[in-house]
């Protein structure tokens, strides 16, 4: 898929090249088992396609793909270093995670493919689209011109309400502004899955890197805990 | 382009898929998880939507904002970051 060349992921150190191969040979193996699970999830309901999104395995790819990216705008952001650039890096973090979000959806559906489209347009255009759809998100208000309704009729809910409701929804999920009612109510049920995966990874990323109590694996917090020894743990 | 008439490519969408729709994205919400889904009308539901999807962004506005201090912390990468993959590929 052509998503995934997107991603910038040429410059890493030798050692890192190294652990990247054999990282990605393990990852290969990891997506080949979530594919194959959603392949058979899709054949049967179409409920199932927002199992994939709670499995452990995709939890592990995001993660996995996710602290690469981190890296990457770790190393990014370290040549011109100034502590005023914490927003503007959180904003870094939050379009990698977005990104890698997107990457991981394997470009199934309507919101993946806007998130990776809008990547690109704004890494070549440099125009501000993103940055409105994000302004719009944070205040919340709906500016809308017409309730330009409706391919669709709806007998008994075809209140102005609902509709109204409906477009604020489509512009909240990412690539759904004009879309119509099921493909919107759709595209929000995948998109609430990958969210909650999203918010779950890096939690447990958060925790692990502030060198918190780890409860996900038994042995991470004995290794953890000799790391924070030798160095003084961080002072946030 | 304000028609009531159904576009020609996609058939008229039926209510019934609508509901379903709606009741299963009312089975994602907190909210309304715990109630018999025949209560919620879809107008709260898509509310509740909005909302939902609202405080994820939040969510995940903030725990970029974390992640981003953190990352500014960490000075050497390599043996952490390699116990973290260890961890997470298991």
């Amino acid at each position: 898929m052509a998503s995934s060349t997107l991603i910038p992921n040429p410059v890493t150190n030798n050692a890192d090249r190294a652990r990247d191969s054999s990282k990605r040979r393990k990852r290969k193996k990891i997506q080949r088992q979530s594919s194959g699970n959603g392949r058979d999830q899709n054949l049967n309901n179409n409920n199932d396609q927002i199992t994939p999104w709670k499995s452990e395995v995709q939890q592990q790819v995001y993660s996995s793909k996710l602290l690469q990216a981190l890296r990457q705008v770790r190393h990014g952001s370290v040549s011109g270093t100034s502590p005023t650039k914490s927003p503007r890096r959180g904003r870094a973090v939050r379009e990698a995670a977005d990104r890698v979000l997107a990457v991981t959806a394997k470009g199934r559906t309507r919101w993946s493919r806007a998130i990776l489209t809008n990547k690109l347009k704004l890494k070549f255009m440099k125009s501000n689209r993103r940055q409105r759809g994000m302004v719009a998100t944070a205040t919340g208000n709906s500016r809308l011109k017409k309730p330009r309704v409706s391919i669709l009729r709806l007998k008994t809910k075809n209140l102005q309400a609902v509709q109204r409701k409906a477009r604020v929804l489509g512009r909240l999920v990412p690539g759904c502004r004009k879309q119509p009612l099921p493909v919107v109510l759709e595209e929000a049920t995948d998109y609430i899955a990958a969210l909650e995966m999203q918010v779950k990874a890096m939690a447990a990323l958060a925790d692990l890197l502030s060198g918190g109590s780890s409860s996900t694996s038994s042995a991470g917090a004995g290794n953890l805990g000799q790391l924070s020894f030798s160095r003084p743990p961080p002072s946030l | 382009m304000s028609n009531r008439r159904p576009a020609s490519s996609t058939p008229r969408i039926t209510d019934e898929q609508i509901i379903e729709l709606v009741s299963k994205l009312q089975q994602l919400l907190p909210e309304l998880r715990n109630r018999r889904s025949n209560k919620a009308s879809a107008s709260k539901v898509l509310q509740e939507t909005c909302n939902y999807v609202r405080s994820l962004h939040k969510e995940v506005d903030d725990l970029s904002d974390r992640l981003s201090q953190l990352l500014s912390t960490i000075d050497n990468d390599s043996p952490q970051a390699s116990i973290i993959r260890s961890l997470i590929n298991q």
